[in-house]
This record gives C-alpha cells, structure tokens and sequence, in this order.
C-alpha cells in the first residue's frame, strides 16, 4: 500500500539536496535529513529522502532485491522507470553488497554519464572505520561504517583508479547519510 | 495483465474520471454530498499544480506538435479501505483536484457509491449537452461548399 512522502515537497527536497551537497563536498562528514514521513519498508527515512530528491522521470533508477519490496511507492513518487538491469541506470539503490563494477561509469568523454550509488547501512559512526584522503579534505578523515561489505575497501580502491570515471556513493543511515565522491581514496584504518 | 484500453473496468473508470475532471468544485461538493457523510481519507500527494505539454498531430506530416503548456492540478488520496483515487483537473483549482481524486476513489467501490454513480451520471448528461449546445451553435455558421459536379454551372452542364 503506497503511503504519503514529503509533507512540504519544495522545502524538504531543497534541504535534502542540500545535505546531499555538503555530503559531496565533505566526504566522510555526516549529516543529517529530516524525513517527516514513514518511509516504505524497507528503506530508512534517509534513503527515501535522497530518492524522492535526486530520482525523477528522466533518471533511470535500479532497485537491489532487498529494496524492490518499495518499489511501488518509489515508482509512484519518484515517477522515475525502474530498470531489471542495473548497467544503464542512473541511480541504484541497494541495502546489502553490492558489485561497483555493475553500475555504469561513464566514459572519459562523459564521465558525468555514471550511476550514483545508493547504499543503505546499518549505522553510520559506529562499525568498521575508514580512512579517507582526496578533495575536499584537507586532513584525512575517518568514517565508520557498519553495514559496508567485507572487501569494500579494495573494490572501492578499483572505482577510484577509474577516475575520472566511476561511480559515487551516498551512504543512508536512519535519517543521516554521508557521501563518497569517486575522487575520494579509501583505506581501512 | 490486461491491457489497460480493453479492459471494462479500466474504460469505465477512465469515463468516470474525463467527468470529473470536467466538474467544478462545487458539483463535485454537491455530488459527494448526496452519498452521505463524507469517507475519512488521506492525501498521498498533493493538490499540486504543475505544467504538462499539450501536444497535437495538428501538421500535415502527422508527427506530434508540442502545442503549449497548460496549468493542471493533480491530486492523489487514500481511503481508509486501501481505494486510491488520482486526479488530473486543468487549472489551479486544487480543491477541484482533491476532491475528484476522492470521487474516483470512492467510485471504485469498497463502500456503497450507487448515489455517486448516479450523480456522475447526471453531471456526464450537463456536461454532454452542454458540448452539444455549443456544436450546435457553431454548426448554424457552418458553410457548406457544393462539389462540383452538383453546381449546375459548372464544367459539366
């Protein structure tokens, strides 16, 4: 049954893409949404936020197994087409591990042509920490994540290599999220 | 799954909802009024107002022709028995667009809507013979050119 999204639309996507903006630019820092509304099992508030944000019509969207259960609400939303194969999407949501190298990457012509990924976690601040280096950091920061696949550092290591090509992350936890640009190096600390 | 154009269900509630977008607020206040109280019910998106493109095979080499744009509102509710009515009204009127999406609900059954059915019925005949009227109007300007082997005067005679 497809509930209610943003009770104040404009407001609160400006706000999330807001968030999701800093999130970007300060790779690793955590912010926080203001969902207002129950979202569809089972994604987390922030999840639905940052879908119901960046997904439209013209964004072709994959749902993971896990998260095809809200597939309806997203559909009905977001209106974006929800695709079986995740190689030409725009966005991709997934809640377990997921493989980067599925997702498009772009070209170097058209780098911008890449999926962002994004990833529902456990918990944000608590978990396996990370030790992230690139732009928009002056020191390295350090990121705990639980949630994250066993072997994420090293297949986020073989994203980053791509650059300027490879896919970005949003990281969703509850009503937080944090990002990983693909200009952003991973390591475990 | 059925094919949305063919199926009766489908066509008939594709009928009912071209009537109430048509509709002004006030019948549709009116017609909800006739069924009795008024069914608990929830917005799951709007009244919001937006621009959809009117496009048109008005050239002569039949492709599409984007028209203009128009202002429509569009409304999506629930009721407490799981119905979802949605509406598409031309215009700003987001009372209009609200209260269609409930009659579209509520005619899709889950609770009595025999009087509804009946007053969309009703608004189905104004609206028609109001369209009527208007053909009717523009007919008696209707110029009618004779073809030419009727024209006495013409090549043939």
């Amino acid at each position: 049954m497809i509930d209610a999204a943003f009770p104040e639309p404009v407001l609160q996507a400006q706000a999330c893409f807001r968030a999701v903006l800093d999130a970007m630019a300060r790779p690793g820092r955590v912010f926080g949404v203001d969902a207002g509304f129950a979202p569809p099992a089972p994604l987390a508030p922030a999840t639905a936020s940052v879908l119901l944000t960046l997904a439209d019509h013209e964004t072709p969207l994959w749902l993971d197994a896990d998260s095809a259960e809200a597939r309806d609400w997203v559909a009905f939303h977001c209106g974006a087409p929800v695709l079986a194969d995740p190689a030409r999407c725009g966005f991709a949501v997934a809640l377990g591990p997921m493989d980067l190298q599925r997702l498009p990457a772009g070209t170097h012509e058209t780098p911008e042509r890449s999926a962002t990924l994004i990833q529902q976690v456990r918990a944000l601040g608590t978990g396996r920490r990370y030790r992230l280096v690139g732009p928009g950091l002056r020191e390295p920061a350090l990121l705990a994540v639980d949630g994250l696949a066993e072997d994420f550092a090293v297949a986020w290591a073989a994203n980053h290599a791509r650059f300027p090509r490879g896919v970005d992350l949003i990281l969703c936890a509850g009503t937080r999220l944090a990002a990983l640009p693909r200009s952003v190096g991973v390591t475990e600390a | 799954m059925q094919d949305a154009a063919t199926d009766p269900g489908q066509q008939a509630r594709r009928s009912w909802m071209a009537v109430l977008a048509r509709a002004s607020a006030a019948e549709l206040e009116d017609a909800l009024a006739e069924c009795g109280e008024r069914p608990e019910y929830r917005r799951l998106r709007g009244p919001e107002p937006g621009l959809v493109m009117v496009r048109g095979r008005i050239g002569g080499g039949g492709g599409a022709f984007n028209l203009g744009e128009m202002t429509v509102t569009r409304c999506t509710v629930r009721l407490a028995d799981g119905a979802v009515g949605h509406a598409y009204v031309a215009g700003r009127d987001e009372r209009q667009a609200e209260l269609a999406a409930l009659c579209d609900a509520v005619l899709q059954g889950g609770r009595p809507a025999g009087a509804l059915h009946a007053a969309v019925e009703r608004l189905q005949a104004a609206q028609q013979a109001q369209r009527d009227a208007v053909a009717a109007k523009a007919a008696a300007t209707r110029v009618q050119f004779f073809a030419m082997e009727t024209w006495r005067g013409g090549p043939g005679a």
